[in-house]
């Protein structure tokens, strides 16, 4: 079936299905050949520290370039234009905070979490647990976005119209997911990840170049193009659009303004706070080579959203605004069209077997991250109080993946369907909010404290989480995920701009009011290993 | 403690010595100078660009040449100014931050490397 129309799957399923299943078999491969050796905590949980920073650089890109920001991103900026382009910047901003205050000193003071650093001149077990608990729940909803994204991307591509063939596909996506991380470990995952990186930047890039091909390499023409092709919508709220302008998105009132820029901070505070990548730091022998892996990640990640770029106002221009709307998944469709007008059946079959790898990287990403969290920091500090060998911790981060596997099919398979776009903006914005304060703080001020960082992390999760269920993202609004009722009382989608700052104020009052003062000894301990490396975990040599 | 991950060598005494040394200090105010004016700068170019991003429309759509305007610019000129801070910082790493951390890790591990 090579036919496209109003709500129709696009391409030949079967050989979507086919280069998927290509992906899986190489992968698998790769994870058993990956395994070989997974006996220690510091293979599993790391991969023996012996990725060199490109490959690091590489996977990073791999494990942050979810389904969200390519499908997203490119489906954003063709049906809205300027706005999906806005959204792009801050996911790359953000890179400057990781790479300038936390990529290095983070992996000379950790072992596995980030909790080690957060912990290592604190209270142990309060801080551990504080770290461990906002660590899973920004792993749950990012990992419950991307399987519920999931069930779109099946309707799409794969031709599966019915809720139980989706939620077959679904539990397929999470088994595949728990084989990757039991079999693999980190080493694996890695492996997965960087595999899926390379296909994803490659199609993109070679997408990009067919789209500017077509317009003589002149990307001016591309934005004339899409304003032309946009303002002959057949909808007149989008042939109204200005696409090379702000505002078609966010513009309408002072709320969605304030909305953006709520947003715009979430998205550069909350790279650095997301756990799944700050536990890619420990992959890599020393700083200097997390420092070089943030440096290609950047360079991988930033060419990537000026690929999207070209890609948006291209499928804006070659597919129209009213054929990517009409289509099953709407605007995250813009892409798989997009290909399918440049290449035909097979570049959408490679578009979409890599939109598939790339669900499975980020949740293989995901899930080693909160298993890891749970063995290292809830059950070995805080309920075994630390008398557990490290075995044992890589046993109960094993079981912690399955349980949240099955989890996380079983969430996916029931949110499958509803608007659940915004978690991946809310686990950034808690990210932001309950980690980033307290990595800070923690790094360069001497005085910061126990009382300082559980008010810090709390406050920001609980804030994030308590405004987020009265905004109009969960109720009240068309687009909510309960469009029925109404118990929305704070009027922004996106409550970092509130959560954010204060949690950063927590931190500093639960410091001054706190009378414990900081232990020196460890103060000092911790800043000279930090900044100079003395003493921080060595890469496993083979 | 128990629950401690750090296997070192050194004495806690070591480490307080070599906190106060004037070359770890050297280190340390040489590394702030550096990262927080440079990330103070890129907050506050980020949070101009989401402002007119969010309120400054008309402005961000003037046109500079062809169907180019000056909210492309803007934007792109995040992604110039994102990757030139990265290559500057990298340089200063290199030159100012590591043969300075490398030498005090020498000296407390006892070990050249």
């Amino acid at each position: 079936m090579t036919y496209l129309a109003a709500g129709e799957t696009v391409g030949n399923p079967i050989a979507n299905i086919g280069i998927f299943a290509l992906f899986v078999v190489i992968t698998m491969i790769v994870v058993i050949r990956a395994s070989k050796k997974n006996a220690t905590a510091d293979e599993f949980f790391t991969g023996g520290r012996a990725f060199s920073g490109p490959q690091n650089g590489i996977a990073i890109a791999g494990d942050y370039l979810s389904a969200a920001s390519f499908l997203g991103i490119a489906g954003a900026i063709a049906v809205y234009g300027y706005d999906g382009f806005l959204y792009s910047i801050g996911f790359l901003v953000a890179w400057l905070v990781a790479l300038l205050l936390v990529a290095e000193l983070l992996r000379n003071t950790g072992r596995f979490t980030m909790a080690d650093v957060l912990s290592f001149r604190l209270k142990q077990r309060p801080v551990r647990m504080a770290a461990a608990t906002s660590t899973l729940t920004v792993s749950l909803f990012y990992l419950l976005a991307q399987m519920a994204g999931a069930g779109g991307l099946v309707a799409l591509l794969l031709d599966v119209k019915s809720k139980g063939g989706q939620s077959i596909v679904i539990a397929v996506v999470g088994v595949l997911m728990i084989v990757y991380v039991l079999v693999g470990g980190m080493k694996g995952t890695t492996w997965v990840q960087i595999i899926k990186a390379v296909l994803l930047i490659a199609g993109a890039g070679l997408m990009t170049v067919m789209v500017l091909a077509k317009f003589g390499l002149n990307f001016s023409e591309i934005l004339g193009a899409a304003q032309t092709a946009v303002s002959g919508s057949a909808d007149k709220a989008v042939a109204a659009r200005d696409v090379l302008a702000p505002g078609a998105q966010y513009g309408a009132s002072t709320t969605s303004k304030i909305n953006l820029l709520s947003l715009g901070l979430a998205l550069v505070l909350g790279t650095a706070g997301l756990p799944h990548v700050l536990m890619r730091f420990y992959t890599v022998p020393t700083a200097k080579e997390a420092r070089r892996s943030v440096v290609w990640a950047i360079a991988l990640i930033g060419a990537f959203y000026l690929f999207t770029l070209v890609l948006g106002y291209g499928a804006a221009a070659l597919v129209g605004p009213d054929r990517i709307l009409a289509a099953a998944g709407g605007q995250n469709s813009a892409a798989p069209l997009l290909a399918f007008e440049l290449g035909g059946v097979i570049l959408l079959g490679v578009i979409s077997a890599v939109a598939f790898a790339t669900i499975l990287a980020v949740v293989a990403g995901l899930t080693i991250t909160a298993s890891a969290s749970f063995a290292h920091d809830i059950y070995a500090s805080v309920i075994k109080k630390g008398q557990v060998s490290e075995s044992e911790q890589v046993r109960v981060s094993r079981i912690t993946a399955v349980v949240l596997g099955i989890f996380a099919i079983a969430l996916g398979i029931l949110a499958n369907g509803q608007n659940v776009a915004f978690l991946v903006a809310l686990a950034f914005a808690i990210a932001a909010a309950a980690n980033l304060p307290t990595i800070v703080y923690s790094l360069y001020w001497k005085r910061f404290n126990t009382r300082g960082a559980l008010w810090s992390m709390y406050g920001g999760l609980i804030s994030t989480l308590v405004l987020i269920v009265f905004s109009p993202a969960v109720s009240g609004a068309k687009t909510a995920m309960i469009p029925g009722v109404d118990f929305a009382w704070f009027p922004l989608a996106n409550p970092g701009i509130v959560s954010i700052p204060l949690a950063f104020v927590l931190g500093i009052i639960g410091t001054m009011t706190s009378k414990v003062p900081g232990d020196p000894v460890l103060d000092a301990e911790m800043e000279v290993r930090s900044l100079t490396g003395v003493g921080a975990e060595k890469a496993i040599s083979h | 403690m128990a629950t401690t991950d750090r296997p070192t060598a050194n004495t806690a005494q070591q480490f307080v010595d070599m906190q106060a040394s004037p070359e770890f200090q050297d280190l340390r105010t040489r590394l702030r100078r550096f990262v927080f004016p440079m990330t103070a700068f890129f907050l506050i170019w980020y949070s101009t660009y989401v402002l007119l991003g969010a309120f400054a429309h008309d402005f961000m759509a003037i046109r500079v040449f062809g169907n180019v305007n000056v909210g492309l610019l803007i934007g792109l000129g995040q992604f110039l100014t994102t990757f030139l801070i990265t290559g500057l910082y990298v340089r200063f790493a290199n030159r100012d931050l590591d043969p300075r951390a490398a030498a005090i890790r020498a000296e407390m591990e006892g070990t050249e490397r």
